[in-house]
């Protein structure tokens, strides 16, 4: 991988890290909110059937936390497993695209009535 | 305190592989580890190995592990470091060892010239001085760097290294810092090639333990961060 | 697990890194929890009742707070890496770890 790849990665790490930051903001006050009482899933629907906003906002959550993630995880793998090179970036590139998938499935699933 | 207090030292002794050895050291008011490891080698046992040379805290050459730290010996008091009377002394982490308590450097320098460490010069002796303004934003983050004695005791303390053989390390980073910060340097561009990606400053995970632990007061980390900021034309710009 | 660890940069790292493998080993299954619901709601229903015991409960409140300390550690990186340098933002690391005590907090007295 060139020097100037693994740059754009961590700066691919970063920007996404400031994304979720107001991705999770935003989501966490969701959920302190949301679980007051206990939570259902017709309360969960309820507030996220048909709702585009909401749509577009997992899916862009979605998309930043895979990326970030996989960046995070193939740090990880390098140096707490010693696992580098095309095979780990392989991989690492997959588990991107896994998150992705089932992420967006996910947003389906709620979005989507 | 007793003169007739001892101190339960253990020094590494051998190559990689090895062990530690115990020697009992009298203890003394004001003494330093390098006091200890060297009554070990005049009065114990000549055949250890180990590095000084100022003693006086300017080198760096005495640095080496003691009780887990990297430290200058020179400059550690034994009271500081053996609260129970015990002392660990082993080479510096991160380095492998030629002999006993003696690392082999040449990985650490081998890595300063890969980050480009070397001034790389724009004028000569027939043209004027030139002028570099102290109080200037650049010349205050050089000036912040520049001390660095290369002691490797920073790069002993980097898990970052310890994790990522090609990793650079926060002293040869801390000098290329220095030399994109100065104004009559003429290798900018490929300076900041050479500091970048996964053996460069990305993958410093501001842990801190080189800025914890520089006997010089250095923030290796701070300078790092500058590179971080630096590098945005290495992943962006032209070129390539 | 020697050398010099016992500062606040390294215990600021160290929580980060194993916050974000949990929250990356968690993130399937919350997909996948979530993705039931393809289903209709009533699966993600009996989900959501089998997630109503105490040790599920506390282990949401620990990802929460694992959550929380994930973004206050990556908050303070960022302030690290792209501000102007501050010797006192060697704090930042305290600070970071009120806020996602705090985060843990509001979330455990919501219920």
């Amino acid at each position: 991988m060139s020097v100037r790849l693994e740059a754009r990665l961590w700066w691919a790490q970063r920007v996404t890290a400031a994304f979720l930051a107001f991705f999770v903001a935003v989501h966490l006050a969701t959920m302190i909110y949301a679980v007051r009482g206990g939570l259902t899933a017709a309360e969960i629907l309820a507030r996220t059937h048909g709702n585009a906003a909401w749509g577009l906002f997992y899916t862009l959550f979605v998309f930043a936390a895979a990326i970030h993630g996989a960046i995070g995880l193939r740090t990880i793998a390098a140096e707490w497993l010693g696992w580098r090179g095309t095979p780990a970036n392989a991989a690492v590139a997959l588990v991107a695209l896994l998150l992705a998938l089932l992420g967006l499935r996910a947003v389906a699933a709620v979005v989507i009535p | 305190m007793s003169d007739a207090a001892k101190l339960r030292v253990r020094a590494w002794r051998g190559g990689a592989e090895g062990r530690f050895q115990e020697f009992e050291v009298p203890r003394r008011e004001s003494q330093t580890v390098l006091d200890v490891v060297t009554h070990i080698q005049r009065h114990l046992d000549p055949s250890l190995a180990y590095r000084f040379a100022c003693r006086v805290g300017m080198c760096g050459s005495c640095a080496m592990m003691v009780n887990g730290k990297p430290r200058w010996t020179c400059r550690t008091h034994v009271d500081k470091v053996a609260k129970d009377g015990r002392l660990e002394v082993a080479p510096l982490a991160n380095l492998p060892v030629i002999r006993d308590l003696v690392a082999d450097m040449r990985e650490f320098f081998d890595k300063w010239a890969r980050a480009r460490g070397q001034f790389a010069p724009t004028a000569t002796r027939a043209d004027a001085f030139a002028k570099v303004e102290p109080q200037s934003a650049a010349r205050r983050e050089a000036d912040a760097g520049i001390e660095c004695i290369g002691c490797a005791v920073c790069y002993a303390a980097c898990d970052v290294v310890s994790w990522n053989p090609q990793y650079l390390g926060p002293a040869a980073l801390n000098r290329a810092w220095t030399l994109v910060n100065d104004a009559r340097d003429g290798d900018k561009a490929g300076r900041l090639r050479a500091v970048a990606g996964d053996a460069g400053c990305h993958s410093c995970h501001t842990m801190m333990s080189c800025t914890e632990l520089c006997p010089k007061n250095l923030s290796p980390t701070r300078s790092i961060a500058g590179l971080k900021r630096a590098t945005r034309g290495v992943a962006f710009g032209e070129g390539e | 697990m020697k050398r010099a660890r016992s500062h606040p940069g390294w215990w600021a790292f160290i929580v980060h890194r194993v916050s974000g493998i949990a929250l990356a080993l968690f993130l399937p299954a919350h997909f996948l929890a979530l993705g039931t619901a393809l289903s209709g709601g009533a699966r993600l229903d009996e989900f959501l009742r089998w997630t109503d015991r105490p040790l599920v409960k506390a282990a949401e409140w620990i990802l929460v707070m694992l959550l929380a300390a994930h973004l206050a550690g990556g908050l303070r990186l960022l302030a690290l890496e792209f501000l102007p340098w501050r010797d006192w933002q060697k704090s930042l690391a305290a600070l970071a770890a009120g806020f996602a005590l705090a985060a843990g907090l509001v979330f455990a007295l919501a219920r």
